[in-house]
């Protein structure tokens, strides 16, 4: 699909929202790094709002606050101005700085006023710069720009070391810890980038923490040219220009790109290829995980059958979740996502599960459209994220909530699916959800199902 | 920590905190000025300004021109209720891509307006700028006179590009694109003049988050003062094109709308009151203000005023006696976005028993900061434009049990073991009125005497 031809001409109830947001959520997850927007004193407010509204954590994001003589003569000093300022309030290790619509649209060549800013204050503050201008691509886009970029500044070659790289798709704090427990199985270092799972999921203070504890630290990040090799989990990833990619080209770092691992099948696929990074065996507790999961799989597949769901979320876990669907006996009937362009659509329409169920794909589209297609789809579940909850009330259907955001519910850091306990708690979610929606529309109620 | 936290501020904030003399004498706040490059501000830009003022008016179309992010961020954003119609509801956008930047969006917004407006068939058509828009040099007034023309509904144009001032900007931008509906009535039984032609008062400021404007027209139809327009809660265009017929105009959220007030004064020749419908004696106030209004015309309204009151306090003031009894002498802090607001809350609180310690806002002016520090105890912390570092360290120096603010300001809070209370958009209990007053005392009580405190990290050190 041809962006300039085809996008659509406006949209209604967005499925997506832009760039920078994701920038800052992988800047969150650096080790003492601040991120400061490039732009109207807006972006980083209405971002920030949208972010603690999902993780129910402090989310500090600076702005470099544009005014009109910033907009007519370029936001050098705007921007610098911020990062003096970030510096003195928040002593960062590292400063993030992504752009917006406005400061590209002006041209402002931020590489250029960061190295001189660096000039002027040398080997103080890690400066790194990611370009995400908002009316190119989704959040997911300027996540995985912001990684791309963060490896690509920092990484360092040297003696190997045993350690593995995972960049993942955008995924929960629960998940991301998933993640580093699986890979401490294999008694493997990580580096995992980003990491929010401190940052955006942490504990009760009694000051308040300027930069939150955790996230990926610096050393990780330099030394992940030194790796055994580096997982991406997202499926778009493998079209994109990533940390991964890059690691591979400067380092030789061998690259193993695949979806989320959610549901048996892709968590196979994941712990099969850590092993062989590794040259370590699944440790066998997985193995007990797996077998538990697998019997809850027999124990509800009489629920699931005939079951059709509308799945929606950015394209990556879109995706993964159809996938996932499709392996339990939920026709996934539509796909949807906000995610622009054809990566979605040519990667799921070429996976051969969902090929042979006849799924409908609607990338970049809102909920407007994806309201229409769903009405037409005649689903029993909706499975994404808090957005979808308008629908799910007009079309009386339950959502499952998963993904980003989940604005409308507590718990967000603790929503997993990632691997055989995530999937367990979402397959349990999925399945108890159809039984609470039968229960409460039947007409005697049950006491056992 | 240093022993006052005043002491250690960014250069750029000096001058927006002040602490309040011991001998009352106000002193000068920094105020009214961009935000600080790098500080964190709470503050939005000039399109947040415009959006939640003009977001009521459930029968208007909102088309936010300009990539998607700024439409998704406000998405539904406020409770804002409608009693019919609830196109508001919708986040529309021209979702502006990268081609669009290049070679312009205007082709864009009109084809967007044409088919929105056939599909949804608003009453009118707010277009709001953001950032891009005035630099890509897009003609966004040609395309709003040609569509108006089209379909015979105003379509209004919002100078709303987040870059051109503050928050306050868009409020006046949004003040402006309202003076240009009101007097425009189609109905030949509302001509545009002579304006003041109905005893009965315009609501400015009240946006019906969770009801609240209902309550308050409730209040005006008991004492007998008919209301044309509420501005803009449970908005309708077609009664905002009246709203010139009403003989007086009462302001409540005056850092959003008195500015409307003003030009409506000097364009229809209508009177304006500052009021606040938070809190006891501001509600009661409110109430006695517009029965002086129209004492001219109607002698037995002030009566019917007090009458209304004294019922009113006599059912709420027993009931807050319980709330008071547990929060005597416990601490608050106050961040919200008006500093008018935060007067009415320093007297709510004083009804619970609880003592301000550090109050600030968004967008106050300097008569506002003014009148918070006469309000005040010696002794108080006040801010302008705050941050999260300066925020939640005047709330560990003054050991405060809560904190009033809004979505920003909650984590704030709760991180360190602070109660807080949501008195921004976000609410879904009416904290307006008598009976909000209750509520307000409810989700108070609620939250500062909750258990949970009790096993903090601060608490147990």
């Amino acid at each position: 699909m041809n962006e300039a031809e085809d996008a659509p001409e406006y949209a209604v109830n967005p499925c997506k929202v832009c760039a920078p947001l994701g920038a800052s959520l992988a800047f969150k997850g650096v080790s003492g790094t601040v991120p400061i927007l490039h732009g109207s004193q807006g972006c980083a407010t209405y971002i920030r709002r949208y972010l603690i509204s999902h993780f129910r954590e402090p989310v500090d994001i600076a702005s470099s606050s544009f005014d009109e003589m910033a907009a007519v003569f370029g936001g050098s000093d705007s921007l610098m101005r911020g990062l003096d300022n970030v510096r003195a309030t928040y002593q960062p290790e590292v400063i993030g700085v992504a752009t917006t619509c406005l400061s590209e649209t002006i041209g402002d060549d931020v590489k250029d006023i960061l190295r001189r800013y660096s000039d002027r204050h040398p080997s103080e503050t890690v400066l790194v710069n990611v370009s995400t201008p908002s009316y190119s691509g989704t959040h997911l886009d300027g996540y995985y720009d912001t990684v791309a970029s963060l490896v690509s500044s920092l990484a360092k070659g040297g003696p190997a070391r045993a350690s593995v790289n995972v960049f993942p798709a955008i995924i929960s704090p629960e998940d991301l810890r998933w993640l580093k427990r699986t890979v401490a199985a294999f008694g493997v270092g990580l580096c995992l980038l980003p990491d929010y799972s401190d940052t955006l999921d942490g504990g009760m203070w009694s000051e308040y923490r300027r930069l939150p504890p955790g996230g990926t630290s610096l050393e990780a990040i330099r030394d992940c040219g030194r790796a055994l090799g580096s997982l991406e989990l997202g499926w778009s990833q493998a079209s994109r220009t990533t940390g991964g990619r890059f690691l591979n080209r400067e380092f030789g770092i061998h690259c193993h790109s695949q979806g989320l691992p959610i549901g048996i099948e892709a968590t196979d696929a994941f712990l099969a290829a850590l092993s062989e990074l590794t040259g370590r065996p699944v440790p066998p507790d997985l193995e007990a995980e797996r077998a538990r999961l697998l019997d809850a799989y027999a124990d509800a597949h009489k629920i699931l059958a005939g079951q059709r769901a509308v799945v929606f979320g950015d394209e990556d876990m879109a995706i993964a979740l159809a996938l996932f669907l499709a392996e339990i006996g939920v026709k996934p009937a539509l796909v949807a996502s906000g995610g622009t362009g054809a990566l979605a659509q040519t990667l799921a329409e070429a996976h051969p599960v969902l090929r042979g169920l006849d799924t409908q794909f609607m990338p970049d589209t809102d909920f407007a459209r994806l309201g229409e297609a769903a009405k037409a789809a005649g689903p029993t579940l909706l499975v994404g994220h808090s957005k979808g909850s308008k629908l799910a009330r007009e079309l009386d259907v339950p959502l499952v909530r998963i993904g980003f955001p989940v604005h409308d519910r507590f718990g967000s850091g603790r929503l997993s699916c990632l691997g055989y306990p995530g999937t367990h708690r979402l397959f349990d979610e999925v399945v108890n959800t159809i039984l609470a929606d039968r229960q409460a529309k039947s007409t005697s109620g049950y006491f056992y199902f | 920590m240093p022993e006052h936290a005043i002491n250690d501020l960014l250069e750029d904030r000096v001058g927006h905190v002040l602490e309040t003399a011991l001998d009352g004498a106000p002193a000068a706040i920094r105020c009214g000025t961009k935000s600080a490059s790098g500080s964190v501000s709470q503050r939005a830009c000039v399109f947040c300004g415009s959006r939640v003022v003009l977001y009521p008016i459930a029968d208007a179309l909102h088309l936010v021109h300009g990539p998607a992010g700024c439409a998704a961020y406000t998405w539904d954003i406020r409770g804002a209720l409608s009693s019919g119609p609830a196109l508001h509801r919708h986040s529309f956008t021209t979702d502006l891509r990268e081609t669009d930047v290049v070679f312009g969006g205007a082709v864009k917004l009109e084809k967007a307006l044409r088919e929105l407006i056939a599909k949804h068939e608003p009453r009118a058509a707010f277009i709001y700028s953001t950032c891009i828009v005035g630099l890509i040099g897009d003609d966004v007034d040609a395309v709003c006179r040609k569509v108006a023309a089209d379909f015979g509904i105003p379509v209004i144009p919002v100078d709303s590009e987040g870059f051109k001032g503050t928050k306050k900007d868009g409020y006046k931008a949004a003040c402006e694109a309202l003076l240009k509906l009101i007097g425009t009535s189609p109905d030949p039984a509302v001509p545009p003049a002579p304006a003041r032609s109905v005893e009965g008062i315009n609501i400015l400021g009240e946006f019906n988050l969770a009801g609240e404007a209902w309550m308050i027209r409730d209040y005006y139809a008991r004492m007998g003062v008919p209301v044309v327009a509420t501005l803009t809660g449970d908005g309708r265009v077609d009664v905002v094109r009246q709203a010139h017929t009403a003989r007086f105009n009462v302001v409540q959220c005056s850092g959003s709308m008195q500015g409307l007030a003003i030009m409506m004064e000097k364009q229809y020749e209508q009177p304006y009151r500052r009021v606040s419908y938070f809190g006891l004696e501001d509600m009661a106030q409110a109430l006695y203000d517009v029965a002086d209004l129209f004492a001219d015309t109607d002698p037995g309204m002030p009566a019917r005023a007090a009458a209304l009151v004294a019922e009113e306090m006599g059912r709420v003031l027993p009931r807050l006696a319980a709330f008071r009894k547990d929060l005597q002498g416990t601490r608050a802090a106050i961040y919200v976005g008006g500093a008018f607001k935060a007067h009415s809350l320093i007297k709510a609180l004083r009804h619970l028993g609880m003592q301000t310690a550090v109050v600030g806002s968004q967008t106050g002016n300097a008569e506002d900061y003014a009148r918070l520090q006469q309000l005040c105890d010696p002794g108080t912390i006040i801010l302008d434009d705050s941050n999260p570092v300066e925020l939640s360290r005047f709330v560990l120096e003054k050991q405060v049990d809560l904190l009033i603010g809004g979505v920003k300001e909650r984590p704030i809070a709760y991180k360190l073991g602070v109660a807080f209370c949501d008195h921004n958009h976000e609410r879904k209990i009416p904290l307006a009125g008598f009976e909000g007053m209750l509520n307000f005392a409810r989700e108070v009580h609620g939250s500062v005497t909750s258990p949970v405190w009790k096993l903090s990290p601060r608490r147990r050190a």
